[in-house]
Formats: C-alpha cells, sequence, structure tokens
C-alpha cells in the first residue's frame, strides 16, 4: 500500500463486513510515535482464527485463496520498528462483549515508514460505501484533535437522507479537513 | 467554522430530492474495494464516480455502491457498470481520469467506452 489511510480502510472493511454496529478509528500522534487502533463490535473470531490471521494463505474471501490486507498491515508497522497487536472475542463465546482490537505502532521516523495519506479519504470512502454502519474517528496530536462520529450525524439528518448522499459526503470531508486545518 | 447544525440545511435541502429517487436508479456502477482494489487505487476511482455522477446531474439514476473482491485482481481497479435490460460491462486498471470519462461518454451519453473494458484488455 502507497499510504497507511489505505490499510486503515482495507481493515475497516473487515469490521463493516463482521457486521460491526460501530467501528472506531483512532489514531494519536506523538513526535515519533503513530498508533493506529481499528476497534470495532462485530463477531469477532474465535481464538483459533486470530491466530491465523495474519498469516496471508488465511482468508476470508471466496475468490481467491490468499488474503493479504492484515498481514500487510503487520509488516508496514514491524518494518519501522514497532508493533502490531490484535484481540478479538467471538460472538459466540462472548454474546454481550465481542469484537475485534487491532493496534500499531509505527515510529514515523524509520526510513521504512510508509506516511499516513489521505485519511480524510478513507473515511469518507467507508461511509459512502456504508452509510448504515457507524464510524467513530478520531486523530489527536499533541496540538489538538479531530473527529467525527457518524452517530451525531445520523442524529441530526434524521431517517429519512442516507449518509451515502454526496451533499453529505462532501459536508463530512470539509468538517474533518477544516479540523485538520485549525489543529 | 463549520458545525453539525449546518446538516439540518442538507437535510431540509434532500427532502425533496429523496423522495424524487426512491427506487428511481436505473444504473449501477459497482467499485471493486477489496484489498487488491484498495492497494491498485480504487478509493479514488470511486471518489471520482461519488463526485462525478453528482456533479452531472445524475443521483437519480445512477446508483455508485462498493462491493469486495470481483476475481480479476490483475486487472484492478475494477469497475461494473450494471443497467437494467442490458449486459454487465466490466472496466478495468481503472483511474480518476478514465471514471470521468465513464461518466459522460457511458452514464450520460449512454455510450460503452470499449478501450477501458475488460475485452480490450484481455485481447
Amino acid at each position: 500500500m502507497k499510504e497507511l489511510s489505505l490499510n486503515i480502510l482495507d481493515i475497516a472493511e473487515n469490521s463493516v463486513k463482521a457486521k460491526a454496529p460501530l467501528t472506531q478509528i483512532l489514531l494519536t500522534e506523538t513526535e515519533d510515535l503513530l498508533t493506529i487502533e481499528i476497534i470495532d463490535n462485530g463477531c469477532g473470531m474465535t481464538g483459533d482464527v486470530v491466530k491465523r490471521v495474519t498469516d496471508p494463505f488465511y482468508t476470508t474471501r471466496t475468490t481467491r485463496k490468499v488474503g493479504l490486507g492484515i498481514p500487510f498491515f503487520k509488516m508496514e508497522a514491524e518494518q519501522t520498528g514497532g508493533t502490531f497487536e490484535i484481540e478479538s472475542k467471538a460472538e459466540a463465546e462472548y454474546p454481550e462483549d465481542h469484537g475485534t482490537i487491532i493496534k500499531a505502532t509505527f515510529h514515523k521516523d524509520h526510513i521504512d515508514f510508509i506516511p499516513l495519506g489521505d485519511v480524510v479519504s478513507t473515511v469518507t470512502t467507508l461511509i459512502q460505501g456504508h452509510p448504515d454502519s457507524d464510524f467513530l474517528f478520531r486523530h489527536a496530536f499533541p496540538t489538538g484533535t479531530a473527529s467525527l462520529d457518524t452517530r451525531e450525524i445520523r442524529n441530526e439528518l434524521g431517517g429519512g437522507v442516507s449518509l451515502a448522499e454526496y451533499e453529505v459526503i462532501k459536508w463530512i470531508e470539509e468538517y474533518l479537513k477544516e479540523q485538520y486545518q485549525s489543529i | 467554522m463549520k458545525s453539525l447544525a449546518e446538516l439540518q440545511a442538507i437535510k431540509d435541502k434532500m427532502k425533496d430530492k429523496v423522495v424524487l429517487r426512491e427506487g428511481s436508479a436505473q444504473k449501477r456502477v459497482v467499485v471493486g474495494m477489496a484489498t487488491c482494489g484498495i492497494a491498485a487505487g480504487a478509493r479514488p476511482v470511486l471518489n471520482a464516480f461519488v463526485e462525478g455522477v453528482s456533479k452531472e446531474g445524475l443521483s437519480g439514476e445512477v446508483a455508485v455502491t462498493q462491493t469486495g473482491c470481483i476475481g480479476i485482481c490483475q486487472y484492478e481497479p475494477v469497475v461494473e457498470v450494471f443497467e437494467a435490460g442490458k449486459e454487465k460491462v466490466t472496466y478495468v486498471k481503472m483511474t480518476a481520469e478514465k471514471a470521468q470519462r465513464v461518466i459522460t461518454d457511458h452514464l450520460k451519453g449512454g455510450k460503452v467506452v470499449t478501450e477501458y473494458t475488460i475485452a480490450a484488455y484481455a485481447k
């Protein structure tokens, strides 16, 4: 992937596919570290499956026998001297408290650090493709935070307007960009 | 500074439109957004369709949606156009610029952009 924001899009698609009502994308930056957390309350995975998802020859897709999304993301974090963790609770075992947490840290000053790229575009793409799922996005810097919660937007719009409408997507894009400018 | 209250204005504006377009989308543009598509550049292609369809005033008749892996990863980004009563058109190796041409020629003008289709590439 050319940008880490594309990995975020790819990983968050798994959360939507796991029927998560809410997917949280939490980015935290310090001077030298970027932490990316993707937390969902979807159907989760059993311990056995979690062990295998970082293996490129494991996949949920039915069209091919390889799944590179998670292995890519893990590799991209570790090649900067960073870390990758995945935890999951399967709905069958934890009916009240299920879902998946992925957390990766990146050393930004490492030569193999891939830039984050256009994370706003990742957020709008997710919302456009999955207007009935909720997303909480937060990007925290030492100097300020940009954030967006689709539950608030849904609340303002009421039931009649889809979040996939171009006017809404455009508004979200500008709303986030404006927040970044003031950080 | 933008505020959530502005969404109220969008809501009011959309009210009439929504009634108009209930189930009226005759064409469906589907962009493959699995790992293969995303890595090959599907995100800007999708955004170009979302923006272009709206700007050309086609929102009422064209729905832009996303899907997973279509199974021809070597041709990503892949875009499929479905139209009632017509055969599916598969565009391959798409870019935002090519998307623009598909919007004007195919979605608006009704003429398939043959040179971007899988048939032209697979030769």
